[in-house]
């Protein structure tokens, strides 16, 4: 039932990627959030997806596994597309297919929709290379190195991190015990697959208590063993894997930069996401 | 209701890298009536197994009927096989969610018998609290989170008993109990055996407590069954066990002492069997001086 949470699901590989510094991948991830915002043609797109097949290529993931995280927000993303369709305002000059009230149907909200649509597709698709390749660990190691600096007006970067891979730690843990407790209802009779919305969140009940219980069981244990261990924050503590910055991660660098200007040239060049339509009418 | 397995397979995860066959073949047939132990390391697919019994994991490979089930039939009616098949999991007391007593125990009877009148349901309840040697009208009312260790699993067997299922499985019943409550639990499902449920089924890593308790038992090793029989039939093959990294019971780990000096007991590997055949030689070997 839980099988398709690829969220904080490391796909165990060496590759290129894989090897790659956390931290440049996080900056990289960020960079190319704002190239998919920032391409508004379809060549600056093309050049946003050909650079996310390369990661992937790269990366040695079966591309179903990465289409996998996809699955989990396609609902959103069929949603907002619909959404945007019918009600996004395209201005005056609009090619009007259909008109009803305030819904209206156009090319250029289809164009939108297209826009749209790819736009949370590339963002999911790029944000789980990154948590397919990087383990938890390395990821909130290299946020927290990424924050350093604002430690100095007093943030507690530490903290933060250490409470993100706690959290990312125990995804997998809370998924088997999920897992073990609508096992063990599913035995005494609970139906989870039949039922409308209400009745499904319902039924959710005698699974979603016992998971509360055994989490703040858990962090109870994890605190005393902590405080066993001698924790006592970042002051003092060295680390045991240092984030090393490589060749990869340049060449990562120079791919990203030769992505960042293409979809800028392309955007400056050829025109908006519209102009397409100059070809049909 | 009998059991009949013939070919089991099952791997976790196909198609990735932790693929994982928990199951490489299994063939068992466990009959009506019996108390029957499963014997395993873990990841040796005894789990995996006894969730195919109620359909917690679905068949992929193999046959499998459970009485008149036959679980390779897509329109097998899952939902009221697992009525019929009771399953316990380790440390059942996690699975607890109501906030009383009675609620919590029900919540398999209303699931399974719906349409099920109110006294009717309490009294079942009551008379599965009591079986499981708890004082109804004591902890009716109370929060299940208030009770001790022992009592939330004993509330969580009755929730499993309550529907009154032919057969009973229990995964590591006695795991993280104390020697008197391990002792107490088992004379439990003794009194469960034969008059709640035809059939008992306990998975352990206790071999003590497999040859005290069960009619008969499976070895598990690496999804394959490496032994079956009496207690007494596989625990005389203490070294295969050994070998496999599996434990023995006491009375088998001084049987093969003995048997080392010289002495050979024929016994069942219940420790009341095994005091009487030692006590039988030593009466001999008075006699005999006398």
């Amino acid at each position: 039932m839980l099988n398709d949470v690829t969220f904080g699901q490391y796909y165990p590989a060496k590759s290129f990627v894989h090897n790659m510094d956390a931290r440049a991948k996080i900056v990289f991830v960020i960079a190319y959030i704002v190239a998919i915002f920032l391409a508004d043609n379809f060549y600056a797109m093309a050049a946003v997806v050909l650079f996310l097949a390369l990661a992937v290529l790269f990366s040695r993931v079966p591309f179903g596994r990465v289409l996998r995280s996809v699955k989990m927000i396609l609902f959103v993303i069929v949603f907002t597309a619909v959404l945007n369709l019918f009600f996004s305002s395209v201005g005056e000059d609009a090619h009007v297919i259909w008109e009803w009230g305030i819904l209206s149907l156009s090319w250029e909200s289809i164009v939108n929709m297209i826009f749209l649509a790819l736009r949370l597709f590339l963002l999911v698709m790029g944000t789980a290379v990154l948590t397919l390749t990087t383990t938890p660990v390395e990821l909130t190691d290299g946020i927290e190195s990424l924050l350093t600096p604002l430690k100095w007006v007093r943030f507690p970067v530490h903290e933060l991190a250490l409470i993100m891979s706690i959290a990312l730690r125990f995804i997998p843990t809370l998924v088997d015990e999920t897992n073990r407790i609508i096992s063990a209802q599913k035995a005494r009779g609970a139906d989870f697959e039949t039922g409308g919305l209400i009745r499904r969140a319902k039924a959710m009940i005698p699974v979603l208590i016992p998971l509360l219980v055994s989490a703040f069981r858990r962090a109870e244990e994890l605190g005393d063993a902590m405080d066993a261990r001698c924790y006592s924050g970042s002051k003092g503590r060295t680390k045991y894997k240092k984030l090393v910055f490589t060749w990869r991660d340049l060449v990562g660098l120079f791919v990203l930069a030769a992505l960042i200007t293409g979809v800028a040239l392309l955007n400056h060049y050829l025109g908006g996401k519209f102009d397409i339509l100059a070809y049909f009418f | 209701m009998r059991i009949v397995a013939k070919g089991l397979t099952y791997t976790y995860d196909p198609k990735s890298p932790f693929a994982a066959q928990a199951l490489k073949g299994v063939d068992l047939t466990i009959e009506e009536g019996e108390f029957f132990g499963i014997i395993g390391h873990t990841g040796s697919g005894k789990s995996t197994f006894v969730q195919h019994l109620n359909a917690l994991i679905r068949l992929t490979g193999g046959a499998l009927k459970v009485g008149d089930y036959d679980l390779s039939d897509k329109k097998c009616r899952f939902i009221e096989l697992r009525g019929k098949v009771g399953m316990v999991f380790q440390y059942p007391e996690y699975q607890l969610f109501a906030e009383t007593v009675e609620k919590d125990v029900a919540f398999g009877l209303k699931n399974f018998r719906k349409g099920m009148r109110e006294e009717e349901i309490s009294a079942a309840v009551q008379e599965a609290l009591e079986t499981v040697g708890l004082n109804y009208a004591a902890v009716k009312d109370a929060s299940p989170f208030e009770l001790s260790g022992g009592q939330k699993r004993r509330v969580a067997i009755a929730g499993v008993i309550v529907t009154r299922p032919e057969v009973l499985i229990l995964d590591e019943p006695a795991a993280g109990l104390d020697p008197l409550g391990k002792q107490e639990l088992m004379q439990l499902l003794h009194s469960i055996h034969g008059s709640w449920c035809k059939t008992v089924i306990i998975v352990s890593h206790d071999m003590d407590e497999i040859a005290e308790n069960c009619t008969r038992a499976a070895v598990f090793s690496e999804g394959r069954i490496a032994m079956e029989g009496t207690p007494a039939e596989i625990f005389r093959r203490a070294d295969e066990l050994l070998a496999l990294g599996l434990d023995v019971p006491t009375t088998a780990k001084c049987a093969m002492l003995l048997r080392g000096r010289g002495i050979d007991i024929d016994t069942d590997f219940t420790c009341e069997d095994f005091a009487e055949k030692v006590l039988a030689l030593w009466r001999a070997k008075e006699g005999g001086d006398a």
